[in-house]
């Protein structure tokens, strides 16, 4: 694992010298350092919640974990991809309604329903995204918003399926290892080892080949084509991979609620998911894990002095916006170096 | 086929029209195998039009353009530069992310390698880093690998965004004004540039200072109003009365 630096330029070669850039990061080993501690915070977290008597907010760690995976999706194709999606939530949406579905026909297979996940928001990911990114800036922000709302409108009038009043499922996805769901800490550790593997590939994709592509490509498209990038094939990539994974996460969120309603697909979802990754930090590695820890933190907290939270939520969004240009990831790098 | 043995590339009747004004009126244009070929003309007369055409841009109304015995009048610009057709362009375009080394490692992948892998690190990868290195002597950026493309002066920039062009050894570059903004010394180290890049490759050259051309150019062809008015060898064009009327002036 690689400190958020990595999202701009990969560590110093390893061992033997690859003749690759030299370029020594000093703040390196004490990224691994706190990732090391953030694992074992993490790992720590419902065995301290249960002693301290507060196992309901493990149930909220869930959720937090669940909403980082989706940003942290969100996040590749926004800001390593540099493409302004504003329908993510209907990725999220359509793992989350494919699996509720499955389980409400009796079918309880988990390794089914992550495979049918996978298809159904990868092949919708694949269609929305070679329809749309062919347009670019504001007309790619209004037709991703587009698709979403269809898909929306879609999932208000399938009655079969609680039309607009969400579909409640009893059951949860079968695991295998005697593993049930609808345990908190169980969920919270199938969650958690999720995100770790996002994390890890994300961590992965940056530095190689097909990382450097894209940033090149988000950097400036027209001289990355003329230097030979398949541009528009990679882009289209990265949003179907971006895609599928936000569909993982859905399919975790309606086995957390045992609940799935069209709202998950409704524009303030994908709002919401944007506001993490710009919270946390646009392009950096734990951008989506750090703004959707704060966003639903700050949820939490203020909703229990005032019902106008979400107006002090906004305030906090400026801040971050003027003041903290790649946002929380971006003063946590700034408070190591100093 | 109606052009000459030995053209690498050829443009037949190219056609190429904004609303109204006609940028490029029926471009015949031969590129031999080896040549430097220059292409000058007026402030406005469609040569930056005419290369994005070239290199894939930007679509022509009509005509036709063949490139190594293909016909890549449809190709997509990124297929076209992995055939070995290479631009660079007349705005320094630089990736801000990246390092001078970066780019060239970037520029050889982009041309001839693979995009898909999202595992192995670019930094493991020993043999990129060293055909990207070989190339920064002659860029004259052997010491500036690792710097940032802001720490490189305007001249440097320049050499990068040509170096970034033809790190792959293409078959043929279209050089879109390296000189331009340049001081006098910085001209000369590009022209030295490009007349070693010449040695290795065929050379389409759009360039503004006239004498840099009639130095370095095997032949030249001349463009006005979005036509070819001459096209021969340099001491030929120099003489030709309408390109004197149109363009050079009296001398």
């Amino acid at each position: 694992m690689t400190t958020p630096d990595a999202a701009w330029r990969p560590p110093p070669p390893r061992g033997g010298d690859t003749g690759g850039p030299a370029k020594r990061d000093p703040r390196c080993s004490l990224g691994r350092i706190a990732v090391v501690l953030l694992a074992l915070a993490a790992l720590a977290l419902p065995w301290l919640m249960h002693t301290l008597g507060a196992s309901f907010y493990i149930s909220f760690a869930g959720r937090v974990l669940v909403y980082a995976i989706a940003a942290t999706s969100l996040n590749l194709v926004l800001g390593y991809g540099g493409m302004v999606s504003f329908g993510h939530a209907a990725f999220v949406g359509l793992g989350a309604y494919v699996t509720g579905v499955m389980i409400s026909e009796g079918v309880l297979n988990g390794g089914a329903h992550l495979l049918a996940t996978l298809l159904v928001s990868g092949v919708a990911a694949a269609v929305i995204g070679a329809i749309s990114l062919r347009t670019r800036g504001v007309y790619f922000i209004m037709i991703t918003l587009a698709f979403a709302q269809m898909l929306f409108y879609l999932a208000n009038s399938i009655k079969g399926y609680g039309g607009d009043e969400g579909l409640n499922i009893r059951a949860r996805s079968a695991i295998g290892f005697g593993l049930d769901l609808k345990d908190p800490t169980t969920f919270y550790f199938v969650a958690l080892a999720v995100l770790a593997a996002c994390l890890w590939a994300l961590a992965r994709f940056v530095p190689s080949r097909l990382g450097r592509a894209v940033l090149a490509i988000r950097d400036d498209e027209q001289r990355a084509e003329a230097l030979g990038f398949a541009t528009f094939r990679l882009r289209w990539l990265v949003f179907v991979v971006a895609g599928m994974v936000a569909g993982v996460a859905g399919a975790l969120s309606v086995n957390q609620q045992g609940y799935v309603s069209p709202n998950v697909l409704h524009w303030t979802a994908s709002g919401t998911l944007m506001v993490m990754v710009i919270l946390g930090g646009v392009a950096t590695l734990w951008g989506g894990v750090l703004g959707a820890a704060a966003l639903l933190v700050l949820q939490e907290v203020l909703s229990s002095y005032t019902s106008h939270w979400e107006f002090w939520t906004g305030w906090v969004l400026l801040a971050v916006v003027l003041f903290a240009r790649q946002g929380l990831a971006g003063l946590l790098r700034g408070f190591k170096t100093r | 086929m109606n052009g000459d043995a030995g053209a690498l590339l050829e443009v037949h009747g190219l056609r190429k029209r904004f609303g109204g004004v006609v940028a490029t009126d029926g471009v015949d244009l031969q590129v031999r195998a080896g040549e430097v070929h220059a292409l000058i003309g007026p402030n406005g007369a469609g040569k930056t039009t005419l290369v994005a055409q070239l290199a894939g841009q930007l679509a022509p109304d009509g005509g036709r353009i063949v490139f190594d015995g293909a016909d890549i009048t449809a190709w997509r610009a990124h297929e076209r530069a992995r055939r070995g057709l290479a631009r660079s362009f007349q705005i320094t375009r630089l990736f801000k992310c990246f390092s001078v080394l970066e780019h060239l490692a970037l520029a050889l992948q982009a041309a001839s390698g693979s995009s898909v892998g999202a595992w192995r690190p670019m930094r493991r990868e020993a043999a990129l880093w060293q055909a990207a290195r070989a190339q920064l002597s002659a860029l004259g950026l052997h010491d500036h690998a690792d710097a940032a493309v802001e720490a490189l002066s305007h001249g440097q920039r320049r050499a990068l965004e040509v170096g970034m062009a033809v790190a792959a050894a293409p078959r043929l570059v279209l050089l879109d004004e390296p000189m331009a903004g340049m001081g006098p010394d910085e001209s000369v180290r590009m022209e030295a540039l490009i007349r070693d890049l010449a040695r290795r490759t065929t050379v389409l050259l759009i360039e503004h200072d006239v004498d840099a051309v009639f130095r370095l150019a095997d032949r030249v062809s001349v463009l006005v109003s979005g036509r070819i008015i001459a096209s021969a060898a340099p001491d030929e064009v120099r003489r030709d009365p309408q390109v004197i009327a149109a363009y050079l002036g009296r001398e």
